[in-house]
């Protein structure tokens, strides 16, 4: 798989490290009442679905950026590339 | 029909012509007591186990391509009980006796072969941490045996014991692990669940659960709706897709896992052996190929296929333990979806769904689990409580902090 850097171009996928699903940048408020059953879901529970799939993946052997990689998991075809600061800046996250 | 080496002389002056089909190929009826989803080899032998050991009537397996096609017939055939953690190695000490047992119990040559397992290791710390696993194994009422250098190189004359990279400093050797051969365990338990009454039903897919007020009363399939008293899930890398039809989330992402058989070869190779520097594994099949293999790809993947990278990757692997074997051209290699749970282990439970009970999570080592998975399954299924020796196996295990993580990897699919 070649993952379509946005800074550095396509990049072999080989150079990254994957970590899982994108909405582990949608942490939740360890404050809130419901904190418990919220890291449940947040830690352990997961889509995990047959077709278009928004995913985590770091440069590890590159510039070290996390991206977020939107990929289908049945053809491994990848349709878009974000930075995954932007994405995370997008939803109010890192002020 | 019972197979035996008479019946065998019988037909073989007999023109053959006595042999009957090993199962039959029956129309679903319109309900059925238990449903089982998935005619892989955890579904058929939970099936099998279900007429037999605990007197259930009025089975169906309901398979939506053909039996075996799945992870049952993809894997690399490997058994063991040869784990750590008290979750864990009861139950793979169980399925490795029930192995033990198998062929005979249910009429059918699996190939059970038991050559043995050979687990490497090359540094210190790796010794102590398999010393410690040994014991565990002990125990538990399982076989563990520490090998010196000395004892490997007398037993594999061709390993480079003294590698300056990666030297082999002794190995954890379980006697009683080794192969079987994959399709035939399918077969096996196919053959018994149907002599026993089991309706196995290939060419269905189940696209649906019938489920009001919170109880499950049957199942969509393509051919049309199944009633059924009780259904069972047992469709390991497909999971995710069809609990979600019951409007689950599981605690666990699906992976592609490559193998890879070379030419066959004369026997160079006795028992299994893996390399504890890198991830390798690799036996010999009856049939003279060497059946090897090493990481998952590491991504969430349906597609049955994986990548180069890991291709090479295992053959580094390979080539950094037995130099010898990159003179063997590569055959064929393939994937097959494993269900990755959370800590790396399974689950064998009800769900929150009354009359629906689920059974996956069983990672790339599920082939091994097979009888004890399917024995406890179906204790689980007929009697309503967990088998004592799968009683860990639960789905609140990660909301109570109660992981079965062999690796201590946390929830990170892709790193156990
Ligand atoms: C390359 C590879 C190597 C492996 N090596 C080993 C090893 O050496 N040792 C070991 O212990 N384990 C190994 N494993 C893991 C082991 O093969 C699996 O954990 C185990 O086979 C899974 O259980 P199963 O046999 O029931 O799965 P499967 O055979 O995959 O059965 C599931 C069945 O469910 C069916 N299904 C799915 N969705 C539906 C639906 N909606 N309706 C109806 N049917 C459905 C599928 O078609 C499939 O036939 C390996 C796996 C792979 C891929």
């Amino acid at each position: 798989m070649l993952i379509n850097h946005p800074l550095l171009g396509p990049r072999d996928a080989a150079e990254f490290t994957y970590l899982g699903d994108a909405s582990l940048i949608d942490r939740p408020d360890w404050q809130a009442p419901d904190a418990a059953q919220a890291f449940v879901e947040y830690g352990y529970m997961r889509d995990n679905p047959a077709g278009w799939h928004r995913e985590l993946w770091f440069h590890e052997a590159g510039d070290r950026s996390w991206l977020v990689v939107t990929r289908n998991t049945l053809t491994h075809e990848i349709s878009n590339v974000e930075l995954a600061r932007d994405v995370a800046r997008a939803r109010g996250r890192s002020k | 029909m019972r197979y035996s080496g008479f019946r065998v002389i019988k037909e073989a002056l007999t023109g053959h012509k006595g042999w009957t089909p090993a199962w039959r190929e029956p129309e679903p009826k319109p309900a059925y007591d238990v449903i089982i989803i998935g005619g892989g080899g955890h579904g058929l032998a939970t099936a099998y186990y279900l007429a037999k050991e605990f007197g259930q009537k009025n089975i169906a397996v309901i398979e939506k391509g053909w039996i075996g096609g799945g992870n049952v017939g993809r894997n690399t055939t490997i058994i063991r009980s040869n784990y750590l953690l008290d979750g864990n190695e009861p139950f793979y000490e169980f399925s490795l006796k029930l192995w033990e047992g198998l062929e005979q119990d249910f009429n059918y040559n699996a190939m059970v072969s038991q050559r043995g397992i050979l687990n490497l290791f090359h540094s210190d710390a790796q010794r102590d941490a398999f010393i410690r696993r040994g014991n565990a194994m002990i125990l538990n009422g399982a076989d563990a045996d520490l090998l010196s250098t000395e004892q490997i190189k007398a037993r594999y004359p061709f390993l480079n014991t003294d590698d300056a990279r990666f030297p082999i400093k002794g190995g954890l050797a379980q006697h009683r692990g080794g192969t079987v051969r994959h399709d035939a365990v399918a077969w096996g338990y196919a053959r018994g669940a149907d002599q026993h009454g089991v309706d196995i039903i290939q060419n269905c897919e189940v696209t649906g659960f019938k489920i009001e007020n919170g109880k499950c009363l049957g199942v969509e399939t393509t051919k049309g709706f199944i009633g059924a008293g009780k259904v069972a899930c047992a469709v390991a890398g497909s999971s995710s897709r069809l609990m979600s039809h019951a409007g689950m989330r599981l605690p666990m992402e699906s992976h592609v896992l490559q193998a890879f058989v070379s030419e066959g070869l004369k026997p160079v190779l006795p028992g299994v052996i893996t390399f504890g520097a890198g991830h390798f594994y690799v036996s010999q099949s009856d049939k003279g190929g060497l059946v090897f293999g090493g990481d998952i790809d590491g991504y969430n993947s349906y597609a049955q296929r994986g990548n180069l990278p890991v291709v090479e990757d295992v053959c580094e692997g390979g080539m950094a333990i037995f130099p010898a074997f990159g003179r063997a051209r590569l055959l064929r290699m393939w994937g097959g979806i494993m269900d990755m749970s959370m800590d790396g282990s399974p689950i064998i439970d009800k769900t929150h769904i009354d009359g629906l009970l689920f059974n996956g999570g069983w990672c790339y080592g599920g082939f091994k689990a097979t009888p004890a998975s399917g024995f406890c399954y179906a204790h689980l299924i007929a009697r309503d409580a967990p088998h004592p020796h799968a009683s860990a196996y639960r789905f609140d295990r990660f909301e109570k902090g109660l992981m079965i993580d062999e690796k201590g990897m946390g929830n990170q699919p892709n790193l156990h």
